[in-house]
């Protein structure tokens, strides 16, 4: 079942553009891993779907929602706010520089949304974020603070917070690039752990062997245009697009 | 020399009511001055600007004057010394307090706003529940050095006329041929400003649980 289908999204900065027609879909349960080199529009497309950015052209549906259409006069038009909310929320997003709120401890960062967004009570909102510490092996750290955690124990709890939502896709932009590389492995744990439960995701990533492991399709952009998309084993293993080659020589 | 003490004691209460009622109306106006400063309507924020850039670039005496008597000389219609001190003080702080407000909200990451609006907080909840507790941590100390200067800038009310403690103290010296009231006052300042400051040393201490 297809919940993510994105057409000929266009997104550029100052007449600059930086996405010049991304067409892709997502299945239930899929894993998405998207790789390229840097400044190739991969972060964007994430903001994009997470309406951090507005898009200038295309459309987007997600879970049988329009949230953007573009008619054939070039006209954008994203859906009214009630569904646009509803679609924010379909998307969990874990940042590369986690993003968490200094000022809240572990389990108030998991369950402020919960309460404010969800409208969980306090009680319920804490079982639940308990659980997902407990899933995320932080079960000891909901009284500490972000500051007094290592990063990956704080993407960690980022992406509690972000599952704590319920998403229907969980989007990674470069999860473990501001980790330290011992650190890496346990970001990819989880994430590996997550795919195995069918959890639907689109990761963004530079480690080339991971996506490869937990990867269904594997797309690779380069300046702003999907250049070769495939299973793993195809795009790994045989690239056909000499860019795609050329970058995968780097990763040698 | 007790009837001296108990004269400025009532002083000191009127520039206790000037800083607090000050304080009371200039804090939460500098929110709505700053949010104004950030407009996105740029005939909105630089008419703020130039409100700031006049609080800022003036003596405060000379915009105490200037609310006193402005109105007399415009309207013919005279009114409370006392309130003229209090719009006068409220309109100058509130300047002051919008600018470091402003610059509180701007150290914020614009991550902070992302990982918000990712998460559907309304904008409403962002600002109250994610913003504005760090915003306050970053700007206890710039807030500490300005609510220190307000203490002292309440003997400026004397200019108007107004019975504070260093006017109390001023016609006390006059009366006595002495600098002795002038001196008392002076510690008076001073025992004021060390509450302040100790205060401030606390809510830094408070809010010390993060990074
Ligand atoms: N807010 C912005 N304003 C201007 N240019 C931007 C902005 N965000 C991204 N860009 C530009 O868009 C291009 C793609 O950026 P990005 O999506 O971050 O690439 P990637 O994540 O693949 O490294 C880069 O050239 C970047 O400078
Ligand atoms: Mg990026």
């Amino acid at each position: 079942m297809q919940i993510v289908s994105v057409t000929d999204l266009e997104k550029g900065f100052d007449g600059l553009g930086v996405l010049k027609g991304i067409s892709f879909t997502l299945n239930k349960g899929e894993v998405l891993s998207v790789i390229g080199p840097s400044g190739s529009g991969k972060s964007t497309l994430l903001r994009c779907l997470t309406q951090l950015e507005t898009v200038d052209k295309g459309t987007i549906e997600v879970c049988g929602d329009t949230m953007v259409s573009t008619d054939d006069k070039g006209e954008v038009r994203y859906a009214p706010k009630n569904i646009l909310h509803a679609v924010r929320l379909h998307f969990g997003l874990v940042f590369q520089n986690f993003n968490l709120f200094p000022h809240m401890s572990v389990l108030r960062n998991i369950t402020e949304a919960q309460m404010h967004v969800l409208k969980m009570t306090k009680a319920e909102a804490e079982k639940s974020a308990r659980e997902l510490l407990v899933k995320m092996g932080l079960e000891d750290k909901e009284k500490a603070y972000p500051c007094h955690l290592s990063g990956g124990q704080q993407q960690r709890v980022s992406i509690a917070r972000a599952l704590a939502l319920n998403p229907k896709v969980l989007c990674f932009d470069e999860p473990t690039s501001a980790l330290d590389p011992e650190l890496t492995g346990e970001i990819l744990k989880v994430i590996k752990t997550l795919a195995k439960e069918k959890m639907t995701m689109i990761v963004v990533t530079h480690e080339m062997s991971f996506a490869r492991d937990i990867s269904d399709r594997v797309i690779f952009m380069d300046d702003g245009l999907i250049v070769e998309e495939g299973k793993p084993e195809e795009l790994f293993n045989h690239p056909k697009n000499e860019r795609t080659k050329k970058f995968l020589q780097r990763y040698e | 020399m007790v009837q001296l003490l108990q004269q400025m004691l009532v002083g000191t209460v009127t520039s206790l009511k000037i800083f607090a009622l000050t304080l009371i109306f200039s804090l939460p106006l500098g929110v709505l001055v700053a949010k104004g400063r950030m407009a996105k309507n740029p005939i909105v924020s630089s008419l703020v600007n130039a409100y700031i850039m006049i609080m800022r670039g003036t003596p405060l005496i000379l915009q105490l004057i200037f609310v006193y008597f402005a109105p007399y000389y415009i309207l013919g219609a005279s009114y409370d010394r006392f309130t003229a001190v209090i719009v006068a003080y409220v309109i100058n702080y509130a300047a002051y307090f919008a600018e470091i407000y402003r610059g509180g909200i701007q150290s914020i990451p614009k991550g902070q706003f992302e990982a918000s609006e990712v998460l559907g907080f309304s904008k409403i909840h962002t600002f109250t529940h994610v913003v504005t507790p760090q915003v306050i941590k970053r700007i206890i100390p710039a807030m500490g050095n300005e609510v220190i200067t307000l203490v002292k800038d309440t003997a400026l009310a004397q200019t108007i006329g107004v019975a504070e403690l260093f006017r109390v103290a001023q016609n006390a010296s006059a009366r006595q041929f002495s600098t002795m009231p002038i001196f008392i006052a002076g510690i008076f300042y001073f025992i004021m400003n060390a509450i302040v400051a100790k205060s401030f040393d606390k809510l830094e201490a408070k809010l010390n649980y993060y990074n």
